[in-house]
């Protein structure tokens, strides 16, 4: 059972909260909300690889979790405490993740190291950077992976993994620098960055398509540096895209080959094609004519607009439940201090007793008290399990996000296609016109007759890419339509185990302390009764 | 004796037995009256009695706040040793003068204020509570504008320096550092009296806090709930249903948290500003004291001294030692007056005291029962509303 699939536990603070550039402040806000939420304990401190998952089945499941016998908070918040134990009852996500490629993933050992090639003349001012270490353990496998990671190589990871899953929802990398990282401790962000990594790889590992795939395996496996090339290196691909446009716009090299089209026209290389596609959805949406395909899936379309509505909904839900959170914590906090005036105020009356009436006053009080002290623990145990519960809606927030890319996989793909069928329409609008204007001359046109061979030569090249980047599409589609079903789901069974555990942390809550102040309602009930007899 | 409880309703009472004698009071029916600047809010003050010093079985009359503020001020006058029940704050922001929850509780403070004047052994005999009781709301008037009105006596000149001032006073007018009592049990009582004030202060604001975040939270558990069932919506069929069950009971849990920020403040952190207050009443009786002591004090040192200056004159200048005899027989007696009015404060201050504090014991004890039972309530409100939504949420199969 994978270890830590669990509603990803956000007691450890949520670093993906920050790399959500189109969520609202609600996600940054997150982050230290929980930040302070979290900071009763030490995730550094949490187990680390050499405690293997033994919690295996959570206590209690859901089916015979009485309502008399919630998992105490002392369990609870130990458990919520290490990333590892599955802190939530076993529910579906577990049994989701429990056929999974992985069974178990940790990300543990910050520690600083040099850049390799230091230039620095100065000794011990050489650039540093943290690594990471990873260790995995694959189904079936005894032997545990350990290699070492940073930052950068999950960055390129992820790259990679954009490339290959486009049309997949694909869960977002944790960002790179936060506005919070510039006020936090240095120790603060590498354990917050540590906690969200280890998060992002456990998604990576229940998602069906990734999970099994060899960029991940090799990220996750092979030793020493990383290995996956970086495709996405920036500089480089800018050079090469900026030596081949004076080649392209010479008309030497008009067509992109054909395994350049299953990618989107990303910076660098592809200038020429971004700039006409460009043209092309410029074309299809402001002048109104209407491109050659067209995205036509009609239950896709629905599809789409009611995600829209559910993010929405789903961003205001998070922050409410953000304020829900501060106002349970705020609660637990004054019903603490109010505890602790009247434990004073009981010492005192004790100390300086002089009248027997004193002293029952001070026992009164005393009970009080220890029941408001009480009262303030319970509720703060209660925030950690809505944190975590309602957290459920941050996940998907971060979902939406993939979702959002997924669909701009598409929308690119479509366009790939969309300039390569005009570019075909010209070029054969072209080779007419060449051929009606050749026609003219008697004796024919050599040259003009040769152009048009060459630009039939483009067509079949042009025809060529296009099959491709229209295969390239249907396979994004399917991506997106099987995705979507999945998503559909999962996300059906993550909200009702959201609410289910809400719910039942908030009734096993009230019932705790219902029964403290009935306690001292019975035990001052004295006052009560004299006070009617008074009355009457 | 355990003092009269507040009338908790403003319904009447019957007398226990037939011809038992009883007092009771009521004040209620807070009304707003006059405009603009001008405005304030007038009380009804019902008595039913059948003591025979007060006229009739039953009375009613207008009051307003200063006509308490009146009261307060000349039993605080004249019996000296006395905790003299506190009032509620004079003072209000502007702009909450006149809310509903302001009005009322000021109302119950006064209720109060005068049941504790009607339980207190002398202070219900009083002349000037008879007045407040009975008089016309002219003859009221008159009072009130009396007593504020016109040139004070020099007696109240030392009433008016109440508290640090009357030292910066007597340094001024050349007399020595102040002495004061200073009795070791004397000494504990006053740091007892001081720091319980701020114990007590302490946990009232802590009190109150409690009652915002109540409705803070209130708040918050309405907003969600309207989110979630939106969010349910989206969703539609049976998930639907169970968002908008979860939606309703936030819904209905934010207004049972609102009605139990009422109640705490009403039952809760009233009662314990209402002994702070009762607290600083005593200070102002340990400041009589203090002065008591003084002009004893000071009139014995006098006295000391004229009496072997006198007897000296005796025999040095005998046509001058029969005015100076005069003088300090005058003097003598004084300070003897001085002396029993300063004994008179400390004896009944010693009742007081004991009184105070079986009094307080009720008054806390009832107002840490209302808020366990409060809480509880809420508690229990919490827990059946999320425990009756379980058996939907388990029933609800993922496909």
């Amino acid at each position: 059972m994978m270890s830590s699939t669990a509603p990803p536990d956000l007691a450890a603070g949520d670093g993906d909260g920050d790399g959500y550039m189109t969520l609202s402040l609600a996600a940054a806000t997150t982050a230290s909300e929980y930040a302070s939420v979290a900071s009763t304990f030490d995730p550094l401190l949490s187990a680390l690889p050499s405690s293997p998952p033994t919690h295996a089945a959570f206590p209690h499941s859901p089916a015979s979790s009485s309502f008399v016998d919630p998992p105490s908070y002392a369990d609870v918040a130990a458990s919520s405490s290490s990333p590892h134990s599955g802190s939530s009852s076993a529910s579906p996500r577990s049994a989701r993740a429990a056929g999974l490629e992985y069974t178990f993933i940790a990300v543990s050992d910050p520690a600083p190291e040099t850049e390799p090639a230091a230039t620095s003349l100065v000794p011990g001012s050489a650039p540093t950077y943290i690594s990471y270490l990873v260790t995995s353990v694959r189904r079936g496998e005894h032997r545990r992976h350990a290699v070492r990671r940073r930052f950068r190589d999950f960055v390129t990871l992820a790259d990679r993994l954009a490339e290959s899953f486009r049309g997949h929802f694909v869960p977002p990398r944790p960002d790179k620098n936060t506005v919070e990282s510039q006020v936090m401790q240095r120790d603060e962000f590498v354990a917050q960055r540590r906690a969200a990594l280890e998060r992002y790889l456990c998604r990576l590992s229940e998602h069906p398509a990734i999970g099994p795939s060899d960029e991940f395996r090799v990220f996750l496996q092979a030793e020493g540096k990383m290995p996956l090339p970086s495709s996405t290196d920036v500089a480089s691909r800018m050079l090469d895209g900026a030596a081949r446009l004076p080649r392209q716009l010479l008309g030497e090299e008009t067509v992109s080959a054909p395994q350049d089209v299953l990618q989107p026209a990303k910076g660098g290389r592809d200038l020429l094609r971004i700039f006409k596609e460009l043209k092309q959805s410029v074309v299809s949406d402001w002048v109104g004519v209407k491109p050659p395909l067209v995205e036509e899936d009609k239950e896709f379309l629905e599809k789409k607009q009611k995600l829209q509505d559910w993010e929405q909904q789903l961003t205001s839900s998070s922050q409410q439940a953000e304020a829900l959170v501060k106002a349970q914590q705020d609660m637990g906090e004054t019903m603490g201090t109010l505890g602790l005036a009247l434990i004073k105020l009981t010492k005192f009356e004790t100390e300086e007793a002089m009248y027997g009436s004193q002293r029952i006053r001070a026992a009164d009080s005393k009970r009080i008290a220890t029941a408001a002290v009480k009262a303030s623990r319970a509720c703060r145990d209660l925030n950690t399990q809505t944190v975590k519960y309602l957290d459920t809606l941050h996940e998907h927030l971060g979902i939406m996000l993939s979702v959002h890319t997924a669909f701009n996989d598409r929308a690119s793909a479509l366009l790939t296609v969309q300039t390569l069928m005009s570019d075909l329409a010209s070029l054969q609008s072209r080779i007419e016109k060449l051929e009606a204007a050749a026609l003219k001359i008697f004796g024919g046109d050599r040259s003009r007759l040769r152009k048009v061979e060459e630009l039939r030569e483009t067509i079949r090249a042009t025809e060529d890419a296009k099959c491709c980047a229209l295969r390239e599409y249907e396979r994004i589609k399917e991506n997106n339509r099987s995705e979507l079903h999945r998503l559909d789901r999962e996300r059906k069974v993550d909200m009702l185990e959201m609410l289910k555990g809400y719910v039942k942390s908030q009734a096993a809550y009230a019932e705790k302390i219902v029964e403290c102040w009935e306690t001292v309602e019975e035990e001052t009930s004295g006052y009560a009764r004299r006070a009617d007899c008074i009355a009457r | 004796m355990i003092s009269t409880e507040r009338s908790q309703s403003q319904s009447p009472r019957s007398p226990t037995a037939a011809g038992a004698p009883f007092l009771t009071i009521s004040v209620t029916d807070p009304v707003k009256m006059g405009t603009g600047v001008q405005s304030y809010i007038s009380y009804r003050v019902i008595t039913k009695t059948n003591l025979p010093e007060f006229e009739g079985q039953e009375k009613i009359v207008i009051r307003r706040y200063s006509d308490f503020e009146w009261l307060h001020d000349r039993l605080a006058e004249k019996y000296k040793g006395i905790f003299i029940p506190p009032l509620p704050e004079k003072n209000a922001v502007e702009k909450f003068r006149f809310s509903k929850e302001f009005i009322e509780m000021r109302c119950q403070a006064l209720d109060l204020f005068v049941n504790r004047i009607a339980s207190h052994p002398e202070l219900k005999q009083t002349e000037d509570f008879r007045i407040f009781l009975q008089a016309d709301e002219e003859k009221m008037d008159r009072a009130r504008s009396y007593e504020t009105g016109i040139f004070k006596k020099p007696s109240d000149f030392l009433q008016m320096f109440k508290d640090v001032q009357s030292k910066v006073s007597d340094v001024v007018l050349g007399k020595e550092k102040p002495v004061e009592e200073s009795t070791p049990e004397y000494e504990k009582l006053k740091n007892y009296i001081f720091e319980l004030e701020n114990h007590l202060a302490e946990a009232q604001k802590q009190a109150f806090r409690l009652v915002k975040r109540h409705r803070e939270l209130g708040q918050s558990l309405a907003d969600f709930g309207k989110a979630i069932k939106l969010l349910g919506a989206c969703e539609g069929d049976s998930l639907e249903k169970v968002f908008s069950e979860v939606g309703s009971k936030s819904e209905m849990l934010s207004v049972k948290l609102q009605r139990e920020a009422d109640n705490l403040l009403f039952h809760f952190e009233e009662p314990l500003k209402d002994y702070v207050r009762s607290v600083q009443s005593i200070k102002a009786t340990m400041v009589d004291r203090a002065n008591a002591f003084r002009q004893h004090f000071d009139l014995d040192q006098e006295r000391k001294y004229k009496e072997l200056n006198l007897e000296k004159l005796k025999f040095m200048n005998p046509e001058k030692f029969s005015e100076t005899e005069v003088e300090f027989r005058e003097l003598k007696a004084d300070s003897e007056e001085a002396t029993k009015r300063f004994e008179h404060i400390v004896a009944v201050m010693e009742e007081e005291l004991a009184r105070f504090q079986e009094q307080k014991t009720a008054d806390i004890g009832l107002a840490f029962h209302e808020f366990a039972k409060g809480q509880a309530k809420l508690a229990k409100d919490i827990a059946d509303a999320w425990r009756s939504v379980l058996p939907k949420l388990e029933a609800c199969s993922t496909s």
